[in-house]
């Protein structure tokens, strides 16, 4: 369970740049909880994301998963427990070291001076074979050699071949093409619940940010002003969806890119 | 020219290229795989070389190469520090570090900025005597070289292969994926470094035993020269598997004193040196990206005649 309680993010503070990014943000996601989040370009969504995985500490609050303070851990310790994708299928993999070395990072098992197993190189193939795109049998080939869509499959591997307490998917599928995106959305779903993982996702695309998971919520200046599950979720149509934000927000939802998505 | 001086000029060559060939790994490890250029190697080399120099003297020959390699350690582990925790710039804490090893080389090699070993026993000398009267009498420098340099290749290749070099490579290739995978890449900066540097202050310590005398300039230059013999190296054995570039790295570092030595041989005065060895790595690196820009120049020259 992740807790968020009352956090703030200013950048830039006493310049002419300051931006409040979040305000005071509280959110409470609980066991096997997914939750997709959507809200115009700079509502402070990936600054959530940053935030919770260590990016930067938050200026206030704080941030506690299944009971463990995390508010001041530096990234890499919180690295243990979350994942994270991003819309850029580069950032999550090494593309000058082969598949399987990089799955070996991401796996970590046997020490600092430990190598590549037999059972680890099984047990790599054997998720790989999941993916169903042939990568089973390419372990030895460098991932930069890979297409963005095969990447955020690895990457999506990488991030949950020890199972996180929290996966977190900032638009990872945005930047693939449409028969590509479809198919990790798929791999993700099964992944997430095949494992039980909490998982929060940024979707600009509102039907399917109503169609997936468990819980809907909507950001906007840098805090939540729509939280919608259960019963009211499923009654909801996207048209309720922007009247909602309209009613919340005080005004219309301009974002093009989500308008068009519709 | 007769074949035994051709011998013996390949042979010095091949001895000279396997010692510097260890700064070459070193920089195959900072700069190919840590993507980080170590400016300090300079430096770093001459304090090899110093230190290796007094525990000779002082009558400890074997133990000079751990004492060179430690004081390595140490200083790859500053330079590290300053660029990961103290926010100084990669290229300026290498500087840094560098300037202030002249003091420090000047002040071990005892407020000198020259040290003789003609009479003093080294790992050389002690080999020169076991092997005399053999048949491999005249070879004790390259027995020796040879025998370093496959050690230090045998240990990046299996270095490279645990976690923690894994992690490294990781560390110059994608830092954020290192710490998504739950690693302190600080962590793997300072390893990285404090063991090639270590590699560095070995490669110092064994070039001034094999010449006899080191000098406060003994360093001066090597990581250019490093990197040009890294860069010719990765033109011959580029690619594949880490022990392969290992070995290309070694083989850019001797093809490099060959070439120089013959080069020597066509009168070119010896203090081209350095120069050459700028020139080789200006052409290694601007050479692909010239190539890439070829094509736009082109069009760009065609686009202005149709103007015309």
């Amino acid at each position: 369970m992740l807790v968020i309680d009352k956090i703030t993010k200013t950048f830039n503070p006493g310049t002419i740049n300051e931006k409040q990014a979040l305000k005071g943000l509280s959110l409470t996601v609980n066991d096997a909880d997914f939750i997709t989040i959507i809200g115009a370009n700079g509502a402070g969504k990936s600054t959530l994301f940053n935030a919770i995985r260590g990016k930067f500490l938050t200026d206030s609050g704080s941030i506690l998963l299944d009971g463990e303070d995390i508010t001041l851990q530096p990234d890499y310790v919180r690295a243990r427990n979350i994942g994270m994708l991003f819309q850029d299928p580069m950032l999550g993999s090494a593309p000058g070291m082969t598949i399987e070395e990089n799955l070996a990072l991401a796996a970590g098992r046997g020490g600092w001076f430990g190598r590549i197993s037999k059972a680890d190189r099984e047990l790599f193939r054997e998720r790989l074979s999941l993916l169903d795109m042939g990568l089973e049998d390419r372990v030895d080939s460098l991932v930069g050699l890979l297409s963005g869509g095969q990447r955020q499959a690895l990457t999506l591997m990488m991030a949950t071949i020890n199972k996180p307490k929290l996966l977190m998917l900032d638009e990872h599928t945005a930047a693939l093409d449409p028969a590509t995106a479809e198919k990790v959305l798929e791999l993700t779903k099964s992944i997430v619940r095949d494992n039980n993982i909490s998982c929060l996702m940024v979707t600009h695309n509102m039907q399917s940010a109503l169609d997936l998971g468990n819980r809907t919520i909507m950001m906007d200046q840098g805090n939540i002003i729509f939280d919608t599950s259960g019963e009211e979720r499923a009654k909801l149509t996207v048209n309720d969806f922007l009247l909602k934000f309209k009613e919340a927000a005080g005004k219309a939802l301009d974002s093009d890119r989500m308008l068009l998505e519709r | 020219m007769d074949i035994s001086s051709i011998i013996s000029l390949i042979q010095t060559s091949v001895e000279l290229g396997l010692v510097s060939s260890l700064t070459v790994l070193a920089l195959f490890l900072s700069y190919t795989m840590l993507n980080v250029c170590d400016l300090s190697t300079d430096g770093c080399f001459t304090l090899g070389a110093a230190v290796g120099a007094v525990v000779a003297l002082s009558g400890h020959p074997f133990l000079s190469i751990p004492a060179a390699m430690l004081a390595g350690v140490t200083s790859g582990f500053i330079t590290g520090i300053l660029q990961t925790k103290m926010g100084i710039d990669s290229l300026l804490s290498g500087i840094i570090v560098n300037t202030a090893l002249y003091s420090i080389n000047i002040a071990i090699m005892g407020n000198s900025s020259l040290i003789n070993l003609n009479k003093t026993e080294t790992v050389f000398t002690m080999l020169k005597t076991a092997l005399g009267g053999t048949s491999m009498a005249g070879m004790y420098k390259a027995v020796i070289s040879v025998i370093a340099v496959a050690a230090t290749v045998i240990f990046l290749a299996l270095f490279l292969s645990t976690r923690l070099g894994l992690a490294i490579r990781a560390t110059g290739n994608n830092p954020d994926m290192v710490r998504s995978s739950s690693i302190n890449p600080v962590f793997t900066t300072l390893v990285g470094l404090c063991v090639a540097n270590a590699f560095t202050a070995l490669s110092g310590c064994m070039l001034g035993q094999l010449q006899k005398s080191v000098n406060i300039d003994i360093g001066t230059g090597m990581v250019t020269m490093a990197l040009a013999s890294l860069l010719i190296g990765r033109a011959f054995l580029g690619r594949g598997k880490i022990t392969t570039r290992a070995i290309g790295a070694v083989l850019g570092a001797v093809i490099f004193r060959i070439v120089y030595a013959v080069a020597l041989r066509f009168n070119m005065p010896a203090f081209m040196l350095k120069f050459v060895s700028s020139v080789i790595v200006i052409i290694a690196i601007s050479g692909p990206y010239l190539k890439s820009r070829i094509p736009v120049i082109k069009r760009r020259l065609s686009a202005k005649k149709a103007r015309a």
